[in-house]
């Protein structure tokens, strides 16, 4: 039964899918101009062969129903057409970027997790204290925080004076590492490289703790309200008649119980994780998905650009699938 | 004609007096309750320096904030060395900050705001429309509102504005392209909840058309929910602005905006950090105080209603 459901809730994807795929399409053909006058740029050394071997390239003299059609050709094979500037296809350009994305935004995670969780525990223990209060406050700054600026004076800080903490790119120049997953860290890991791991590490620090501040302010808000709503049940109240002291029962009972909203919130967090990626990515110089997609935007890249955009906007749409799925198995009342 | 026009006539003269001195003691016990909120009052108030600094911004920057003077570039605030010509120092040509800032926030607000009333605007009307009559519109309506959904906010405007290019106008047009979305799923939830209820029933029994209904019966209804979310998003969409900006794609260098000049300081960060600093602290202060407001707002006006 449950498998049904799921598999029904997928194929509801699919409209949305494809909804996505024409938003983007009509995007880039109804900019205004000459997508290939636009590319070439106003340099003005383009050959009429060059011009018209571009269009033939991006079936720019079709109709245009034509021209989606082709694209949605392309798209079922997985084929998002060339890069512009490079040369090189959009699909292996998205695979050599996508494990920098996925580590940043792993960590980010992480930091979020780690800072939020216990914060958000301990106010509603200790609800009205002055650690609650200090700690909403903190988390009240974080949401109204823009990333980007936070990235810089974290930079300024940690970077600049106190040289503690790279500022930019992954790894250092003198560092050789053999690239087996694209992950850093588990390569390093896989190949025992010691000094590669805490370079790796040391790299993702400041840009985990950006990307992660808003969500980590976020997730800590959520955490404490669902833990003061469970702190209040009829059982909570019988655990503590029974003799259990009030840390036990928060460890033993609430916690799993107030997890459920703040499991949405983190799945709701992957498209600002996603979104604020392109921001980080470019402050730290982190050679991700994110500076993809920003580089290619002012070398008006467009195939580059829809490329990525599309397979974000993809990326969004099966993560919030795959929350709703995880939901059911957590929690066996909520349907589908 | 209609049994509304009788009433109308029936009705004492004074009616318009009587409303305008009900809507009176509403603002009043809202200020009332606001002086007992202190966060959102310290927000509010704010929120109005902000506003009157970048009304005023041509008397009160010190100078043109888009003259460059290369002899006087990347000066000290006054804090930590500077003179008190150039209060907050000069950024890299030479440009007085303090002045940049002032402008900066024009900027802000005013994205904010427009790119809210447009939202407002066209999600009200739709959600009107969709919840009180349902059917095809709204079913159109709605698949296109999921479909906005599916993209992150960022992404579909970085795109947006990839495709149209920087400019004050192009930046509205992209972030209201989005953020309709959610006025539309808010008033079309609330009309829907509304228009079961007997106070509507009863101004379809006393003859008024749909759009009275609507507009005088419904929406005065409603409109809490409204100011309480369109308030957040401003402080949402400055961020966004700035954001666009940061990246190059929001607002044209050529106009002073908080957001390229964080980005404009990067590469002096090791000799000249308040090029970045100080306009963000500006920015964070604002969407501070935007908030503080937003959510006191919300705990006055309208306590059930949860956002995200």
């Amino acid at each position: 039964m449950k498998g049904i459901k799921i598999l029904e809730r997928l194929i509801a994807t699919i409209p949305v899918v494809l909804g996505i795929a024409i938003i983007v399409f009509l995007f880039m053909r109804l900019t205004p101009g000459d997508p290939v006058d636009i590319m070439m740029g106003k340099a003005g050394m383009v050959t009429e062969a060059e011009i018209e071997a571009l269009q033939r390239e991006f079936n720019l003299n079709e109709p245009l129903h034509v021209q989606l059609f082709l694209f949605f050709k392309g798209l079922l094979a997985g084929d998002l057409g060339n890069s512009m500037a490079r040369g090189v296809p959009v699909t292996k350009l998205i695979k050599d970027t996508l494990p920098a994305t996925i580590e940043l935004a792993g960590g980010a995670l992480i930091f979020a997790l780690i800072i939020a969780l216990p914060i958000g525990i301990i106010s509603a223990v200790k609800q009205n204290s002055y650690i609650d209060k200090a700690a909403m406050a903190v988390s009240f700054v974080g949401i109204s925080m823009p990333a980007f600026w936070l990235g810089i004076v974290l930079i300024i800080l940690f970077s600049v004076n106190l040289n503690l903490l790279p500022s930019q790119s992954r790894l250092s120049h003198m560092i050789n590492l053999q690239h087996i997953t694209g992950f850093y860290i588990i390569d390093s890991i896989l190949t025992g490289n010691m000094p590669a791991l805490i370079n790796a590490l040391k790299h993702l620090f400041l840009p985990s703790i950006t990307l992660g501040a808003s969500m980590a302010a976020i997730i800590a808000r959520v955490m404490r309200s669902s833990m003061l709503e469970v702190l209040k049940q009829d059982y909570v109240m019988l655990a503590r008649a029974k003799g259990l002291s009030k840390w036990m029962v928060v460890i033993k009972h609430c916690i799993k119980n107030a997890m459920m909203p703040t499991i949405t919130v983190v799945g709701m967090q992957v498209g600002v994780l996603l979104g604020g990626n392109m921001i980080v990515e470019s402050v730290f110089g982190w050679p991700g998905l994110g500076r993809l997609v920003v580089d290619a935007i002012f070398n008006r890249d467009y195939p580059l650009v829809q490329g990525v955009v599309m397979f974000y906007a993809i990326i969004f749409v099966l993560a919030n699938f795959t929350v709703d799925v995880i939901y059911t198995y957590i929690n066996p009342k909520i349907e589908l | 004609m209609s049994v509304h026009k009788n009433i109308n006539q029936i009705l004492p003269n004074d009616l318009h007096v009587t409303k305008t001195k009900l809507v009176l003691k509403n603002f009043k016990d809202f200020l009332k309750k606001l002086k007992k909120h202190p966060s959102a009052l310290i927000g509010a108030i704010l929120l109005i320096i902000y506003v009157t600094i970048s009304i005023f911004a041509p008397f009160i920057a010190l100078h043109d904030p888009k003259k460059t003077n290369l002899n006087i570039k990347m000066k000290p605030a006054v804090w930590n060395g500077g003179e008190w010509t150039y209060p907050f120092g000069t950024d890299q040509l030479g440009r007085d900050i303090f002045s940049r800032i002032i402008y900066g926030a024009r900027v802000s607000l005013l994205v904010g705001f427009i790119t809210v009333m447009i939202s407002i605007i066209i999600g009200t009307f739709l959600g009107c429309i969709a919840g009180y009559y349902m059917g095809r519109l709204d079913a159109y309506v709605s698949r296109f509102a999921d479909l906005l959904l599916a993209f992150p906010f960022l992404i579909f405007s970085i795109g947006a504005m990839a495709m149209l290019g920087p400019g004050f106008w192009n930046l509205i047009f992209a972030l209201s392209f989005k953020s309709w979305v959610e006025f539309f799923r808010l008033v079309r939830g609330e009309v829907l909840a509304e228009k079961t209820k007997e106070y509507v029933e009863a101004a379809k029994v006393l003859g008024m058309k749909d759009i009275q209904i609507i507009v005088s019966e419904i929406l005065p209804n409603i409109v809490h929910s409204i100011l309480v979310l369109g308030t957040l998003r401003i402080g949402y969409l400055i961020i966004m602005e700035a954001s666009l900006s940061y990246l190059g794609l929001g607002i044209p260098p050529s106009i002073p905006a908080w957001g390229s000049m964080i980005e404009g300081g990067r590469d002096y960060m090791f000799n000249a950090h308040w090029i970045s600093t100080y306009p963000g602290v500006v920015l964070v202060i604002l969407v501070l105080a935007i908030n503080m407001f937003g959510e006191g707002l919300r705990d006055i006006l309208d306590p059930r209603l949860k956002l995200e």
